[in-house]
């Protein structure tokens, strides 16, 4: 399986290619699908021996230049073939990339989280979809998202993660404008693209810097001499690699595509711009660990704008009225909680979060999507309510999923959200009140993330229908195709969490397994810029007091999102009147939130707008100026070729003509005198001996 | 005896008859005509001259010369009737064909 690596990416290719040369012709609705899913379920098993293999590494042998096994780090890179080969840089490093994949812990939990949830996502497509236009268009799309997705994660070194990081914001920009008639589809595409072109320079950049740095891209070989880099230069790299994940995983302040990209469908919404390509900037700040470890102030840089991206997204989606809008603040914010627990040194517990995130967030879209499947494409909250009783198995999954993501133990949300509370809290330098801050900002987070998630619950579901006759009367609950999915994926959502008990919680037995498996990974790091990472530990506190300090901590947190789930249930269930006299009592406030901090308008007023201007301004001048330049030079080029014509017409012709004017006018008076006539030769014969006669004459007397 | 001036008076007479006939006139046969009384004055000259030396040189080149114009007459009539049945006419004034 180990040496079939390259085949993982290469079924939702071949899958993509089929569906995007023939589906549209050839191929039926049925048989697109079954390639669709076909494809990325034998990526998922293959993906599931390749990584079980690397569980028993000891039984694989390396092959010189084409699978190096390195049983200590737990990594297996496949050499497909050279790549890019451009001869030595100045520093005498030679520019040599192959194309190369990575197994290793961590990108074995993406390869599964990707080609797992994509699978079902895909299932549920085929019935979310079964009566779109383009069916073949949007499949085709969604395996090459999964290809390139799977090129970003198992990608051996930069420039390869690159192609698949490239390849995944293509899809994204395609699928969110699937519906592209739409102005506002194409719009949020081009808006997504663009703000991510943003990040993308940020990323290269730091690639450029690395290779100055380093002469090398391969992720082993960088991590393994990122120690030898200065630590302004580390962190330098990190923040411009930080760029560039923000701009993909949406974090202040380029998160404001992911929101508008909710205009694709909603299973692209699921997979893309909640499951899986958001996440690659966790995925690839964690990959970067050892260079942001070198380089701390790159990790308090990320740990700030995470824990503020988390927290301001969390309330932008208080006052949002669009059930998929909701879910789009809440994947920022959580987002923002991944990068908060790298920011912190905690990358297992980013990575844990990004694992159950990918779970219950890709079960709530597919639910909403269900929801929205049944209303007949209505999306505002406004016009739902009661659907609890039409809608049984998508309510059940869909309170499993905001369970899991307000952390109600033993839900995943719960063990991933609190170990990175705890890391964040037990961060920061000993004397500092840094990690306390953002702990207590994690827990803010937490709390508005249960209320408007049960906001939504019990908007959608409880209460008297607020939809028109028509749409109550087509109520109905989703085919078999998308349920199934949604009941995998909430059983996921519910169990998911239980690979990453903490020890606190496992009554001294060591059951954190996911710990164990991704350490390999993080354990290369060396310990010497780590200093935020085992902060806790250094200060000198003794275990005991560590554990009932984790105790309070998990016990505060769960009251916390308790209170929020009660006032949730007051505002929205209870007594409606409350939220409206609080907006009557807080206007500005209310109207801040519910224009999401009017970001959009500052970033039009401020970017969008003065671009614009410039644009315009530019081509007046390209117009005026420099086409002015340009014709100017042509008409006087042609004022003169039109002056020396005249000339040539007029002087040199003439000169010749004249010449032959003169010959032909010559020619013609002579011509007179040949009459043919011999009487008029005589004539002058005559006169001729008469006349030289009497000049002989008239001389000789 | 009659007196040398005489015959080269008449001489002259007949050479003026005989050039303007040639120049003037427009029927090729009257031109040959003249161009024969041009020769009978140079004829004329030719023996009057002799006569007065009393050298035979001037009569022998006389009848040499009545010779070559018997000759020229019979080639200068063949070319005329071979003009004529080109182009029906006899009138010089037509026959321009040397004209470029």
């Amino acid at each position: 399986m180990l040496s079939a690596l390259y085949l993982i990416p290469l079924l939702p290719l071949a899958g993509f290619v089929l569906n995007g040369l023939f589906g549209k012709r050839y191929l039926s609705k049925q048989l697109i699908g079954i390639i669709a899913c076909g494809a990325v379920l034998a990526a998922f098993l293959l993906s599931l021996g390749a990584v079980l293999q690397l569980g028993h590494l000891d039984s694989v042998t390396s092959v010189p230049g084409h699978l190096e096994v390195d049983r200590e780090a737990k990594r297996v890179t496949l050499t497909a073939a050279e790549w890019l080969h451009a001869g030595r840089g100045s520093q005498g490093a030679e520019f040599s990339i192959p194309w190369g994949f990575t197994l290793d812990p961590l990108s074995a939990v993406m390869l599964l989280v990707v080609t797992g949830v994509g699978f079902l996502i895909h299932v549920y497509s085929v019935g979310y979809m079964a009566h779109e236009e383009g069916y073949w268009r949007y499949f085709a799309y969604l395996n090459l998202f999964m290809a390139m997705m799977l090129t970003l994660v198992l990608g051996s070194s930069f420039p390869v993660m690159f192609v698949g990081w490239e390849g995944v914001g293509l899809c994204s920009y395609l699928l969110i404008g699937f519906d592209y008639p739409k102005d506002s589809a194409a719009d949020a595409g081009k808006k997504a693209f663009l703000v991510n072109r943003v990040g993308d320079m940020g990323f290269v950049l730091a690639m450029a810097w690395i290779f100055a740095s380093l002469g090398t891209l391969e992720f082993s070989s960088v991590m393994a001499q990122a120690s030898h880099l200065a630590p302004a230069v580390a962190a330098g790299i990190g923040v411009l690699l930080f760029v560039g994940a923000c701009g993909k995983s949406a974090q202040i302040p380029l998160y404001v595509w992911l929101p508008d990209a909710m205009a694709g469908p909603t299973p692209v919404s699921a997979l893309i711009h909640a499951a899986t390509m958001v996440t690659a900037g966790v995925y690839m700040v964690c990959r970067c660990s050892a260079i942001y470890l070198q380089g701390p102030q790159a990790l308090m840089v990320v740990a700030t704008v995470g824990a503020l991206t988390a927290i301001f997204a969390a309330s932008m989606a208080l006052r949002q009225n669009d059930i998929k809008k909701v879910l789009a603040y809440s994947t920022v914010s959580q987002l923002g909680y991944m990068f908060l627990a790298a920011g912190v040194g905690a990358f297992t517990a980013a990575v844990f979060h990004l694992m159950t995130h990918a779970f219950f967030k890709a079960l709530l879209f597919l639910g909403s999507g269900s929801v929205i499947h049944a209303m007949s494409g209505e999306q505002d909250l406004r016009k739902m309510g009661g659907l609890k009783k039409t809608l049984p198995i998508t309510f059940a999954t869909f309170l499993v999923g905001t369970l899991a993501i307000a952390g109600i133990p033993p839900l995943s949300g719960f063990f991933s959200k609190d170990e990175i509370l705890w890391k964040a809290f037990g961060s920061g330098n000993p004397h500092g009140l840094g990690g306390v801050i953002f702990w207590l900002v994690g827990l803010l987070a937490a709390a508005l993330t249960t209320f408007y998630m049960f906001r939504l619950v019990f908007l959608c579901f409880y209460g008297e229908g607020r939809m028109d006759h028509e749409t109550a009367h087509h109520l109905h609950e989703s085919p078999k195709v998308m349920t199934v999915p949604l009941i995998i994926l909430a059983v996921l959502s519910a169990v998911g969490g239980l690979i990453g008990i903490p020890k606190s919680l496992s009554f001294g037995a060591d059951l954190n397994f996911f710990e164990h498996f991704l350490a390999p990974v993080f354990e290369t790091v060396p310990p010497s810029g780590a200093a935020a990472v085992h902060a806790a530990e250094a200060a000198g506190v003794s275990h005991g007091e560590v554990e009932s300090l984790e105790y309070l901590l998990m016990l505060l947190a769960l009251g916390v999102v308790a209170a929020a789930i009660f006032t949730a249930y007051r505002f929205y269930r209870a007594r409606p009147e409350i939220p409206r006299r609080l907006a009557s009592a807080m206007p500005r406030l209310g109207e801040l939130l519910a224009n999401k901090y009017y970001v959009d308008e500052l970033y039009a007023a401020a970017i969008v707008r003065p671009t614009l201007a410039a644009c315009r301004g530019l081509h007046a001048f390209d117009a005026r100026v420099v086409d002015g330049l340009v014709n100017g030079v042509r008409h006087a080029t042609m004022g003169f070729s039109i002056l020396s014509r005249i000339f040539d017409q007029y002087v040199v012709d003439g000169l010749v003509n004249a010449t032959a004017y003169i010959a032909r006018g010559l020619a013609l008076a002579f011509r007179r005198m040949q009459t043919g006539q011999v009487q008029s030769y005589l004539t002058l014969f005559v006169f001729g001996i008469f006349l030289f006669v009497s000049i002989y004459l008239f001389w000789n007397r | 005896m009659i007196p040398q001036n005489h015959l080269l008076v008449l001489s002259l007479v007949l050479l003026t008859i005989g050039v303007v006939g040639v120049l003037v006139r427009r029927n090729v046969i009257i031109i040959l005509m003249s161009i024969e009384l041009i020769l009978n004055a140079a004829n004329l000259n030719f023996v009057a001259f002799s006569r007065q030396w009393q050298n035979l040189t001037g009569q022998i080149w006389g009848v040499f010369n009545i010779t070559i114009a018997a000759a020229e007459v019979a080639v200068g009539l063949a070319i005329v009737i071979a003009l004529f049945r080109n182009r029906e006419t006899v009138n010089v004034d037509e026959m321009n064909l040397m004209k470029w």
